[in-house]
């Protein structure tokens, strides 16, 4: 790709591009899931794999959420590379106790004999009406469980970057993609480009506030951050990238510059990321800050289907610039 | 690659299996020692009446064929061939345990003899075992995964799942149900809308039946079939062994459920007593043989239980160390939530 310009492709078909790249490039990796093959994928991810790969590579399984994650980590514990889909987040719940009690666990537990080189892939977050069951934004409850590596791209160049990296990465790495990602573009790069974990990235230079947020909630901090400048206000944007493991330096370095700081999160507020990141900034820049660290969490209620209701619960630009405004003093936040 | 044992064993082979099932005896008596003197914390578990499945099962298959357990299986490792020192050590908590004291009696793992591990979770070590069956599908290699668990374990939804997937896909996988009767303190037949098990595997189209569990060469010659039809025919296959465990659920059960009686009754049957008889009665060992063999049985478990309590404890400074194969920085944590 030397000297040409980034090619502008969807943060769907980036993680596509990853896929097939790895699939080529190892054949211990295979892909299982639900409508993954035949079907392409609930959102299209797996497109024209099968046709690729075969059907030993890219496996439609029943719906068997336990079983086929299950499945997945012994094939891991045999030394294969499996890339399990899980249509949703929400149906990793069925699977919960596979990633905790085994995947996470196995390496450490069994002193070391056996890695888990697996990658689940599942996208998650709100805002398409699907109310309570369908709609969840999980980061905090895997980040919660040591033996996992949690990942949560914001951009193409990032699903694909860290996808490949979680594919190559040794451990069970939980990869937390968007539905509302899926069709923005972006510029992505080759083969070869491989994002490490735990290396956060400013999205937009400020020297008022730092603004922490992951996922799509990066767009919705990027488009506060449009507003506050109007208002004079120059918020720094900060994506963590990974969760686990937490690129600490960069988000405390930031906010010793600007002594302000709001951590934007589409999961609940109790014991959630924002919290969990609020408490490391606490810890290692309480000297510097001039006021209390803001949340922008979803509301603590299971997602409503009404529109206005679930609009009115998930994070929204204004809800980021009142939290702001209110490290500065200026307006009460919601 | 090694051949797969013949579903009859020699006399060679018929002594070695009554000389493991007399260790895992032995070696579960020691444990319950080294339990109530204290050394050995957690939960312990003990497959005592259960040998005889153990060994049957092992002894059946190459020692090449992965296999899973329950939180029930020092034999299952000790039959496996394990150091009975990094067994003991593990049970103690100690650096030379087998899992570097990480996991405990219900944690044991030995990779190099494709011992895939104990596991904690009733019912959730069987997909692990699909998973290594698949691995053996996907690599077109002809090992046979086989997963041991309990009656209890097989009202667990996810076994369900797992028949489904080995009949839909044809996986090589040997669902081995060791019906010991009682879920704790439990019985099955309050626990199971029908008592035999086996029968639930059948509607997946896996080939399925019952055993006496308490009869180590009835329990060899089907596991062989079993494995044979994953090994040979591609085919997975379920076998429930009917058998007895003569103590409590964990040395914390004081075992005040079930009845004198009934225990007495499994007992008349204990699986070493009656393979020493056959044995015996075949002119395959004599009375000396079984005491010298015993005798060497006791010296193991003896050096295995000083070497245990002699060896250092885990460095505290290795809390974290394993928590990662493939950490992200140098902190001695390794763990760490925060790049520092």
């Amino acid at each position: 790709m030397s000297g040409d310009a980034p090619a502008q492709v969807t943060y769907r078909e980036a993680l596509a591009q990853a896929l097939r790249e790895e699939m080529r490039r190892d054949e211990a990796v295979f892909l299982m899931g639900e409508d993954i093959g035949h079907f392409d994928g609930a959102f299209k991810v797996t497109k024209g794999m099968l046709a690729e790969f075969g059907e030993k590579r890219v496996v439609d399984t029943p719906i068997t959420e336990a079983g086929f994650t299950g499945l997945c980590i012994g094939a891991a514990m045999a030394g294969l590379r499996p890339v399990v889909e899980i249509m949703t987040v929400n149906f990793a719940l069925v699977a919960m106790d596979q990633i905790v009690s085994n995947a996470s666990k196995i390496h450490y537990m069994f002193g070391g004999q056996v890695p888990v080189p697996m990658v689940i892939r599942m996208p998650g977050g709100a805002g398409h009406q699907l109310s309570a069951h369908h709609s969840h934004s999980l980061e905090a409850m895997f980040t919660h469980v040591p033996g996992l590596k949690v990942v949560v791209p914001a951009t193409p160049e990032d699903a694909k970057g860290l996808l490949k990296t979680a594919i190559r990465d040794d451990d069970p790495v939980i990869f937390l993609e968007s539905e509302g990602l899926y069709g923005k573009k972006g510029p992505v790069s080759g083969d070869d480009h491989l994002i490490p974990f735990g290396q956060a990235v400013v999205r937009r230079p400020g020297r008022d506030c730092t603004i922490v947020a992951h996922s799509r909630m990066v767009w919705v901090a990027l488009a506060a951050a449009e507003q506050l400048a109007a208002q004079g206000v120059e918020a720094e944007v900060i994506d963590p990238r990974t969760f686990r493991p937490l690129d600490l330096d960069t988000l405390a370095d930031s906010v010793r510059r600007t002594s302000r700081a709001v951590v934007v999160d589409e999961g609940w507020p109790e014991c959630g990321i924002a919290a969990g990141v609020a408490t490391h900034l606490y810890e290692a820049c309480f000297d510097w800050l001039d006021a209390p660290i803001g949340r922008v969490n979803s509301a603590d209620v299971p997602m409503p289907y009404a529109k206005n209701l679930e609009q009115a619960a998930i994070p929204q630009p204004a809800d980021v610039v009142a939290a702001v405004l209110a490290t500065m003093g200026r307006g009460a936040p919601r | 690659m090694s051949t797969s044992p013949p579903p009859v064993p020699g006399p060679d082979e018929m002594r070695e299996m009554l000389r493991m099932m007399t260790l895992i005896r032995r070696f579960e008596e020691r444990a319950s020692e080294e339990y109530m003197a204290g050394r050995i914390g957690g939960f312990l578990h003990l497959a005592i009446g259960e040998e005889a499945a153990i060994v049957g099962t092992v002894s059946a298959l190459r020692p090449d064929d992965p296999l899973t357990s329950t939180y029930r299986e020092h034999g299952q490792a000790l039959a496996r061939g394990s150091d009975p020192r990094a067994i003991m050590a593990e049970l103690l908590g100690r650096s030379t345990g087998i899992c570097g004291g990480r996991g405990g009696s219900m944690h044991l793992m030995d990779r190099e003899r494709s011992f895939y591990g104990g596991y904690g979770i009733v019912g959730g070590a069987v997909p692990l075992a699909l998973g290594l069956a698949w691995a053996s599908h996907y690599r077109g290699d002809d090992h046979v995964s086989v997963t041991m668990f309990g009656e209890g374990a097989a009202n667990q939804g996810v076994v369900a799942e797992c028949f489904n997937m080995a009949g839909l896909w044809d996986l090589p996988i040997v669902f081995l149900i060791l019906n010991n009767q009682y879920g704790m303190g439990t019985p099955v037949e309050r626990a199971a809308a029908v008592e035999d098990f086996y029968p639930r595997a059948a509607p997946y189209d896996i080939e399925s039946w019952k055993v006496d569990g308490m009869d180590v060469l009835a329990v060899r010659a089907a596991i062989s079939e079993a494995a044979r039809l994953a090994r040979e025919e591609r085919r997975p296959a379920c076998v429930e062994l009917l058998a007895y465990r003569y103590k409590g659920h964990s040395m914390s059960d004081p075992d005040t459920v079930r009845s004198a009686d009934e225990k007495e009754r499994w007992k008349a049957r204990d699986p070493l007593v009656t393979f020493e008889r056959v044995l015996l009665g075949e002119g395959v060992v004599d009375a000396a043989a079984v005491e010298q063999m015993q005798a060497e049985v006791d010296r193991v478990v003896d050096d295995a239980s000083e070497f245990a309590r002699e060896s250092p404890e885990v460095p505290v400074a290795q809390l974290a160390d394993l928590v990662y194969a493939q950490p992200w920085n140098d902190d001695p944590r390794g763990s760490a939530l925060v790049n520092p």
